[in-house]
């Protein structure tokens, strides 16, 4: 650079020269400043993303310079975010391309004390070899003398941040190998969610979607820590809360979600049915109930049989119970007069017997029996089986006011620690807000589901908001707020046992069973669940294709069958038993995420073989090295037999493929470049996996694999890397009709197979060959609805069971509350048609006045004030006669391991009928009075935070979200760090029968003690999400929660369970067993503590 | 708030004045205007903040979703509409949207009117409690818990946390403490040097030049040390800033530097007496500037033990150069030649003294940091000393310079010289740790801006009460 | 109160106008950028920030700010200072989320009810006044520590109210460069690194800082710091780089709550003060404006913050201001010290006269001392 041009570019001459003699603005610009482009700019190119964390769905645009992903951001078109993005969502950059991430297959040899390297071909054969093994040895043809046609001995679990593709081939697969233990995130999360939004509106998703909670008066989060968990979505609270609407933030602890709320309600862990079933009383004796909408859209009037019996009646428990085993017989709450009827969701395989004969009656049998009066009778409301004056004292209106008559403010206040006046306060702001005018909406998380009565939480939520009239409005409904970007997706494409993909039940094992005596036995008469057998076929010709025909029951026994429960529980158990043998998570941590986390290892300890797909090496990956019972010598590495396969996995920037929301909205994702090493999509590597596996058992002539070779198996892929193409997957769930053209409505599926779908509820997503789910218009060149951004199940609905916004006569309850209505001349033919701002939930040219034949089925049975199309009535169910194993009402009880005695319920603890297994290992706790109750005096509950997700597999790698929450730390109250001796940053050791874990104290006042039950009840909060690897390390708070299961679902109660605090470290090596049992020792646990059915 | 008034009714301003159910004007509008080049949507990142903000580009956003005043806005929906949401749900569309940032946070009592006491009601009840003293003023309750342990012993209370409110300066002591000391030596020491030549004191003159290049060249050395990037010190002449005081002494030293040096030079040398003398003189002129600048530099920042101090903290750096190049010369020159320097060591300590008290009078809460601590034992020392050498210095003048006490006034001389040498560079450390610890708790930037809120407080309240009486 | 805030600051000081301190209204204008887009900067709600620091992530992820070294569980990672593990702004962290839990009800959100004085220490000594055998206080507890001594932290936690309100409120706030009108960090920067962007923004150019640390003292909010081992000074750019393309911050782009609003300052300010107002007029008297007003110490901040309480409560200086508004009083004095060594010297060398004479003797030598005027030659008669 010339001595002239240096000069003429020193700052001080342009400070001399120019306009800025002070030299501190455009005279001190250097070139480098001048030429500053962002690299969001100087991108090559922009590809359309999701967020992959929770299940808002944010939307990012993923910036991509020269085949490297550059930068990552919301994207401002999603109706749903906005383009904000909370900081996990802000940290997925370093996600997907920090050097947290392994991009080698590792492989430990049985006993090895290393990883060595292996190359994927390798390691993908010995995968291979190793499923066809541990198949042959353990095949089951038969149970207990009935067919079974299956293997426990191969088990898989994740799914939930997985897209829907990769679900769907996960089950086809594995359900071709006659696998049944097929889990994924979506059971220990949100599982309760589908029994008890299923049995209750027809339907196990969210009633509504985030934009709506703009539209809500009164909205009221509980079980849920909506803006620490869920920051994006909360912006819709946000803009309800500037609108003038009340949020009412109900929760054992005072949470960021507190902090914005109009009141703050503090409640005891797992006493939510208590408190609710206190708001339904108060509803009912104060005739607060938005009546017209009660009586016509509910079952408020349907006469109950002669034989039920109320837990008011039995001391605690309903009729029908088998003390022994610890198992309902549900006939007794069956309706008065017509059959066995059937829940849309939940346990629909229990009325088997009864509604079948056995299965023993022909198809026709079966389905003329089915027609009988019972089925008949419900599609007319005649007055036989109904009392609109709901006066009838077996009418389930008078039978829910009995039921909840007890459930007093004062009642309340001992069994929850709510104070009267706050309680009030709750219930005349719901009412007040509620009915014809004003709507208010419900949102919860696994704050309510992970629960013995788990199912139950919900279902009263569901009772409540009937009732208010708040089901299928604008701004009414309940949101479930789910936790990973794809585990609604992963229940409605199940990777869980006992569902087919759209919620199909799977085969239970029953003498003789064919397909049309298995459809007779879940359908429901009236309905679109009548047509289950369309669903059915359709779902066989998919995964069966040619080989599915009418004369073999279109390969129906192909599909292995359940004996009872299979749930990842039972799995681990199983393990541990040395049935199950070989094991692929799929993104799964169980080590540190699932419920008492040292039987999960044990049971991996167990195994032969272990698959573990992941970004990182995970807890679950190396707890052969360095688990905790290394650690302490329960167990020697060289001792540990299983064979371990890490499989690094690709990240979303790196597949395409769809995720569905939270809300049941389906949102496509493209690849923004190919993922690097040998990292592969979960897409592929399951498909590389069928196809070898068909490569090694072609010709096979063993019956074992007849299933697995009619499997259809083929799958364009593209790429050097040969990746499946995913939207070819995406066709196959749509559907396809007798044309080969892709389906557009659920509606076309026949059951003759002459149709093919992969999930009958996603049939539409493919509508004219086109991607429904990768629609991206601007939210903002659309209404709030904005139907036009991706596509939701069903049918693009956003809002379910609309017809409900809209009275019996098919006008909108109020001016402010219109969303469907029925509007008489807009149909083509004359007739009239539903219409609206969302796409009726209806048959959409059904008018209102519609009266069914007697004798007519499926939809044509439905009346045209029958809101609720899936359920077997059209009505929500205030009272549910089936579908869950744990009674038709919810009820208090007391958690498995609860420090108070039942105060609503003394001779009746627990739920009778809940799910344990005590074993060495996993014992529980005396209850509030018994014996030794007192050595675990507090209660604690655990949750998650903003800056960590679930069990870290996703954060505690990222350095930039590590920093912000860098230890595992506890939640104490003052008052409870005096009386323990605690100290603010110091450490605390917290201990169950289960184990003990150390954490670093947080002493606020935003943990509250409680007076229950005439005592003070102190609670102890445990964020969840550490372990010993990654950035942020510390102790799981899972080694402390046991495996105590709601019986409908098998989710596990980890949100409320009693336990001991003690300053200072927990104890190291051996010590800490020896804690452990000295612990048990003084509380006199045995075998039998805990367990009982009665009492 | 005049000039909001205007803007307001100008008719160009409604546009801004909108709300918009997506991210609101803001965001899009500024970006847009900011970047000049940001209308039109092209596929990558702007369109996103284009569809966010509307049209971005122009500085308005005109865009999506109603139009409303921001007082509209932000309403009182609690207020608007006695119960539940003011936006509607009709059959053409929804009413009444407001943007998740106009949230009323702890804005709606869910009691009914009969229960509510009112905002105002409660608030008045809390300032009634404060003045129970159940909520302190200036200390809030529950600030500083649960973290008692992170608070500092004494400034606990003060802000968040007890922690500090500026950042610490990552200066090191030596080099910069050693940088002002010798700047001071070397600029007093070239005025000296003058002083002496054009009394005819030679030795002394050709001593302080000496020590005055030795001196600039050290100081210069030190600030280029302290640099995080050494190699860049060449920057420090890309600007001349008048507002930056480190710009000043840059271009300061720049000047002075070369003219000392060349002085020394000719001195020793021989060569050039002309040139020599000029330089000496020009040194001479520059000399206490250099001296003087690194005051301004400390003063000129947020630390409290500095920059409250300003006015002094120039006296006490020339003073306290003064007395070093007086021991300077004490050491180095003659005693025959000393008389004036012996003078200057009792100015400038006396100096330097005096403005340190005036300054700590000043700085009132402020001096803790001056009198407690490190800061305290170096300048309780540097006063020592000086002391000691001043007395030295008389002393020796006293002493016979024939006979047996000749070699005695001289050690006498020397060691009270190295001794005023040592009291400047203490007082120099002194004042560096003085600002640092100042800096590092929060109460002494707190409290002194807290009363200065208060006084400004009562004045305002003086001038107002006139007019509410007429 | 610009008449009392202009006689507290003296703007009439500054030269040029009104470059130092006191209102500004073109900042950018006066420093060289002719045709600027209107000054931008943030306007931070802290009453609608839900404290889920999407913020500091996604700062860092842009600017690529490294993160904390070092693993998580060593000494300090967890502060205890609620969910506060960031701790303050730096050259690492340039957007930071304040957590301040207090006893003390928000707004109307809380109930109703004076809580008064309670007896904290009694209260945390007395634990939660369970009976033993209720509370089951197991042998695991030392029988010391059952009282008093762990409940140092504390708080003027008051007990549940009696219905069962706690009058607690959680404030969350994230904290910015303040972006000042008379910013200091960019008046003492000696190289020209800080400067002012044409969107009126303070922004530190890396290829010129020369890492001398001046701005890190000079900064009334700390914000400014040397990153080490880099040895230059970093802060918040308000992402110049993204604004020269028509892209908001990405903190401010992330937000999910809007809490963080970035845009035309004017517009921000009228927002600003919309939104004080409906919030006081909902009951929030609490609510007030930080760094809004161009007539305070630093001439208005483009990063300006709705509060809840006092600004110190999260570690802002309830009342800053730039130090180079004194700048040129600070010269004057250093002028006259200057003048006090050169005069002072000279006059003392004066009065010692030349050298190499022979001197008066005995008291005469003491006044010499003094440098009192010796007559020449007086005693040569």
């Amino acid at each position: 650079m010339g001595v002239r041009t240096w000069l003429g570019s020193w700052p001080v001459r342009r400070q001399l020269t120019g306009d800025d003699p002070l030299g501190r603005g455009a005279a001190a610009e250097s070139a480098h400043t001048r030429s500053l482009r962002p690299r969001t700019d100087t991108a090559d190119r922009v590809v359309k993303s999701v967020c992959p964390y929770c299940a808002v769905g944010c939307a990012q645009n993923v910036y991509v310079s020269g085949g490297r992903v550059v930068q990552i951001e919301g994207d401002p078109d999603s109706p749903v975010s906005r383009g904000r993005l909370c900081p996990k969502g802000s940290a997925t950059l370093q996600l997907t391309t920090g050097d947290a991430r392994r991009h080698e297959v590792l492989y430990r040899r049985p006993y090895g004390t290393e990883w060595e390297r292996l190359d994927l071909d390798t390691a993908l054969d010995m995968v291979v070899e190793r499923v066809v093994r541990t198949r042959r040895e353990t095949w089951q043809w038969e149970q207990d003398g009935l067919p079974v046609n299956r293997t426990l001995g191969l088990a898989a679990l994740g799914g939930a941040a997985l897209d829907n593709e990769e679900n769907y081939l996960i089950k086809k697969l594995l359900t071709g190998l006659g696998v049944v233990q097929v889990e994924n995130q979506a059971r220990v999360c949100h599982s309760s969610t589908v029994a008890g939004l299923g049995t209750s509106f027809g339907r196990g998703g969210a009633t509504t979607f985030l934009q709506d909670l703009q539209n809500s008066d009164c909205i009221v989060i509980e079980g849920s820590n909506f803006a620490e968990a869920h920051p994006v979505g909360f912006q819709w609270v946000m803009e309800a809360k500037a609108r003038g609407a009340k949020v009412i933030h109900v929760d054992p602890r005072f949470t960021r979600t507190s902090a914005l709320a109009d009141l703050y309600v503090p409640i005891r862990a797992g006493t939510d049915i208590a408190f609710l079933g206190g708001i339904v009383n108060h509803v009912l004796s104060t005739g607060s109930d938005f009546r017209e909408y009660v009586l016509d859209y509910t079952n408020a009037a349907t006469i109950v049989g002669e034989d039920f019996r109320d837990t008011e009646d039995l001391d605690g428990v309903f009729s029908g119970l088998d003390p022994e085993t610890g198992h309902y017989d549900m006939t007794s709450w069956q309706y008065e007069g017509c059959g066995t009827v059937q829940s849309a969701a939940g346990e629909r395989d229990a009325l088997f017997e009864e509604r079948t004969r056995g299965g023993r009656t022909t198809a026709a049998a079966g389905r003329a029996e089915a027609y009988g009066s019972g089925g008949a009778a419900l599609a007319d409301e005649s007055a036989s089986h109904q009392d609109r004056s709901l006066q009838h004292p077996r009418c389930v209106y008078q039978i829910l006011k009995r039921h909840y008559a007890r459930y007093t403010p004062e009642l309340v206040e001992e069994v929850c620690g709510i104070p009267r006046d706050t309680f009030e306060e709750v219930c005349r702001t719901l009412v007040e807000n509620s009915g014809r005018e004003r709507t208010t909406e419900f949102c919860y998380a696994v704050g309510w589901t992970q629960h013995t009565v788990g199912a139950q939480y919900i279902r009263t939520a569901c009772v409540l908001q009937l009732l208010l009239g708040n089901i299928g409005r604008p701004g009414g409904g309940i949101q479930a707020l789910r936790g990973h970007a794809s585990i609604q997706g992963s229940s409605d494409i199940p990777t869980l046992f006992n569902l087919l993909p759209g919620y199909i039940p799977m085969p239970h094992a029953h003498r003789n069973e064919d397909l049309d005596t298995f459809v007779e036995g879940v359908r429901t008469e009236k309905g679109y669940w009548g047509n289950m057998r369309a669903y059915v076929v359709s779902l066989l010709k998919s995964y069966f294709g040619e080989a599915a025909t009418a004369e073999n029951d279109f390969c129906f026994g192909h599909l292995p069958r359940l004996t009872g429960s299979h749930s990842t529980y039972e799995t681990v158990l199983a393990q541990l038993d040395g049935v199950c043998r070989g094991y692929f998570l799929f993104g799964e941590n169980p080590a540190v995420g699932s419920a008492n986390s040292r039987l999960q290892r044990l049971g991996m300890a167990n195994l032969e073989w272990l698959v573990v797909r992941d970004f990182s090496l995970i807890e679950s990956a190396t707890w052969w090295k360095d688990g905790p019972e290394v650690e302490n010598g329960e167990l020697r590495t060289e001792d540990i037999g299983t064979e371990v396969f890490f499989f690094p996995a690709a990240s979303h920037t790196e597949k395409a493929g769809s995720f569905t929301n939270t809300n049941r909205m389906l949102q496509w994702h493209y690849p923004a470049k190919e993922p690097d090493g040998e990292a592969r999509s979960d897409l592929w590597f399951v498909y590389h996996l069928g196809r070898r596996l068909k490569e090694r058992l072609a010709g096979s002539a063993d019956p074992m694999d007849r299933a697995f070779a009619d499997l259809t198996w083929d799958y364009p892929t593209e790429g050097a890397l040969e990746e499946p193409v995913a939207e070819s997957v995406l066709a196959e769930i749509n559907g396809r009709g007798p044309d080969g053209a892709p389906l557009s409505r659920y509606q076309e599926l026949k059951d003759d197979g002459s149709t093919r779908c992969g999930c009958w509820i996603y049939c539409g997503v493919y509508a004219d060959g086109v991607n429904q789910a990768a629609r991206k218009k601007p939210h903002t060149e659309q209404d709030w609805i904005a139907a036009e951004w991706a596509w939701s199940w069903p049918a693009n609905r956003r809002i379910l069971y609309n017809r409900a916004s809209a009275d019996p006569d098919g006008a909108p309850w109020s001016d402010r509350k219109a969303l469907v209505w029925w509007d008489p001349d807009k149909g083509g033919d004359g007739g009239g048609r539903w219409t609206g701002h969302d796409v009726p939930d209806f048959i959409a040219d059904r008018p209102p006045s519609f009266r069914p034949e007697p004798g007519a089925t499926g939809p044509d049975a439905l009346s045209g004030i029958d809101p609720f199309i899936m359920q077997a009535d059209g009505k929500g169910w205030l009272f549910a006669p089936a579908g869950l194993l744990d009674g038709p009402l919810p009820t208090h009880y007391e958690p498995q391991d609860s420090p108070v005695r039942n105060p609503l319920h003394p001779g009746q603890q627990r739920s009778p009928v809940r799910q344990l297994f005590s074993r060495e290992g996993n014992r529980y706790h005396p209850d509030g009075t018994g014996p030794g109750a007192a050595v675990f005096p507090y209660v604690v509950t655990t949750y998650r935070l903003t800056e960590h997700f679930t069990a870290g597999g996703m954060t505690r790698w990222q350095p930039y979200l590590a920093e912000l929450q860098p230890e595992f730390f506890c939640e104490v109250s003052p008052q409870l760090a005096a009386e323990r001796g605690l100290e603010h940053t110091g450490w605390a050791t917290v201990v169950t029968a289960r184990g003990a874990v150390e954490a670093r104290v947080l002493v606020t006042e935003r943990m509250t003690p409680l007076r229950v039950a005439g005592r003070t009840v102190h609670q102890i909060g445990l964020p969840y999400h550490w372990g010993r690897n990654g950035f942020a390390t510390g102790d799981s708070a899972n080694e402390l929660t046991s495996v105590a299961l709601d019986p409908n679902v098998h989710i596990q109660e980890v949100k409320a369970l009693s336990a001991d605090i003690r300053a200072g470290r927990r104890p190291r090596g051996p010590d800490l067993p020896r804690l452990l049992a000295d612990y048990r020792e003084r509380a006199g646990i045995s075998a039998e503590t805990g367990m009982e059915v009665r009492g | 708030m005049s000039g909001r008034g205007n803007r307001r009714s100008r008719p160009a301003a409604p546009e801004p004045q909108e709300i918009q159910e997506t991210r609101g004007a803001g965001p899009g509008s500024g970006s847009g205007a900011g970047s000049g080049s940001g209308s039109g949507a092209d596929t990558k990142g702007r369109t996103g903040v284009n569809s966010r903000s509307g049209a971005a580009g122009s500085g308005t956003g005109a865009g999506h979703g109603e139009r409303r005043p921001y007082a509209e806005t932000y309403g009182n929906p609690a207020r608007e509409r006695s119960r539940g949401s003011v936006s509607d749900v009709t059959t053409d569309g929804v009413h009444g949207r407001r943007p998740d940032r106009a949230a009323l946070v702890g804005g709606q009592d869910l009691r009914p009117d009969g229960a509510r006491h009112g905002g105002g009601g409660r608030h008045r009840r809390q300032r009634g409690r404060r003045g129970r003293g159940g909520e302190p003023t200036v200390v809030p309750e529950a600030r500083f818990e649960p973290a008692p342990a992170s608070a500092s012993p004494d400034g606990s209370g003060t802000s968040y946390y007890g922690r500090p409110i500026l950042n610490r300066p990552s200066w090191s002591q030596w080099d910069i403490g050693g940088y002002f000391f010798l700047g001071g030596l070397a600029g007093a020491g070239s005025v000296l040097a003058a002083a002496a030549e054009l009394t005819r004191r030679p030795r002394m003159a050709r001593a302080l030049k000496t020590t005055s290049t030795a001196a600039i060249a050290g100081s210069a050395a030190a600030l280029i040390h302290d640099l995080g990037r050494p190699a860049r010190f060449a920057n420090m002449l890309r600007v001349c800033k008048p507002t930056s005081p480190m710009s000043v002494g840059s271009w300061l030293l720049a000047g002075y530097g070369p003219l000392t040096g060349a002085a020394a030079v000719s001195d020793l040398t021989g060569l050039l007496p002309r040139a020599g003398r000029t330089a000496t003189v020009g040194a001479a002129l520059l000399g206490p500037a250099v001296a003087a600048y690194t005051a301004v530099l400390a003063a000129d920042t947020a630390v409290p033990g500095w920059h409250e101090g300003y006015r002094e903290l120039p006296f006490v750096f020339t003073g306290s150069a003064a007395t070093a190049a007086a021991g300077a010369a004490l050491v180095a020159a003659p005693a025959a030649e000393a008389g004036p320097a012996r003078s200057v060591a009792l100015a400038g300590a006396g100096l330097e003294t005096a403005a340190m008290t005036a300054m700590q009078r000043r700085l009132g809460l402020v001096a803790e940091v001056y009198r407690s601590g490190r800061a305290g034992r170096l300048l309780r020392t540097a006063q020592t000393l000086s002391a000691a050498g001043a007395a030295g210095a008389a002393a020796s003048a006293l002493l016979p310079r024939r006979g047996a006490g000749r070699g005695a006034g001289r050690a006498v001389a020397a060691v009270s010289g190295l001794a005023l040498l040592a009291s400047s560079a203490c007082t120099r450390l002194g004042v560096f740790h003085a600002g640092l610890r100042s800096a590092e708790d929060p109460k002494y930037t707190v409290l002194p801006q807290r009363e200065r809120l208060r006084e400004r407080e009562e004045r305002r309240a003086r001038e107002e009460r006139p007019r509410g009486d007429g | 109160m610009s008449a009392g805030a202009t006689q507290a600051y003296g703007t009439g000081r500054a030269p040029r106008g009104n470059l130092l301190a006191g209102p500004e209204p073109d900042v950018a204008g006066d420093a060289g950028h002719a045709q600027h887009p209107p000054r931008v900067g943030f306007f931070t709600d802290t009453s609608v920030c839900i404290g889920c620091k999407a913020c500091e992530v996604a700062c860092k992820e842009w600017n690529a700010i490294p993160a904390r070294d070092g693993a998580a569980s060593d000494e300090g990672a967890f502060t205890g200072m609620s969910y506060d593990n960031t701790g303050g702004l730096g050259a690492d962290t340039w957007r930071h989320v304040a957590f301040i839990e207090q006893n003390k009800p928000l707004g109307l959100a809380q109930a109703d009810v004076a809580h008064g004085a309670v007896d904290v220490l009694a209260l945390a000594a007395q634990g939660s006044g369970t009976p033993p055998e209720q509370a089951a206080i197991t042998p695991t507890t030392p029988p010391d520590r059952a009282h008093g001594h762990g409940a140092a932290p504390a708080a003027p936690y008051g007990p549940p109210e009696p219905d069962g309100r706690t009058e607690l409120r959680w404030l969350m706030a994230s904290d910015v460069c303040k972006h000042c009108t008379h910013a200091a960090c960019l008046d003492v920067c000696p190289t020209g690194s800080l400067f002012r962007t044409e969107f009126g923004t303070v922004v530190v150019q890396e290829d010129i800082c020369n890492g001398c640390g001046y701005c890190v003292p000079a900064c009334p909010y700390g914000v400014i710091e040397q990153r080490a081992g880099d040895g230059r000074a970093f802060k918040c750019t308000l992402c110049y780089d993204r604004l020269g393309a028509g892209q908001e911050p990405a903190c401010a782009k992330a937000c999910p709550t809007d809490s963080i609003q970035f845009g035309p300052l004017d517009e921000l300010r009228e927002r600003a003060e919309a939104r004080v107002a409906q919030l006081r007029d909902a009951g929030v008297a609490d609510a007030r404006l930080y760094g809004h007003d161009p007539e305070d110490g630093v001439g208005g901040d483009g990063a300006f913050f709705l509060l809840l309480d006092e600004p110190e409560v999260y570690g802002l200086p309830p009342d800053p201001v730039v130090t180079t508004r004194d700048l040129p009083d600070m010269w004057r004095h250093a002028g006259a010290a200057a003048l006090a060594l050169l005069g002072g010297a000279a006059a003392l060398f004066a009065a010692h006269g030349s050298a190499g004479r022979r001197r008066p003797g005995g008291p005469a030598r003491l006044l010499g001392l003094l440098g009192a005027p010796v007559s020449k030659g007086g005693h040569a008669r």
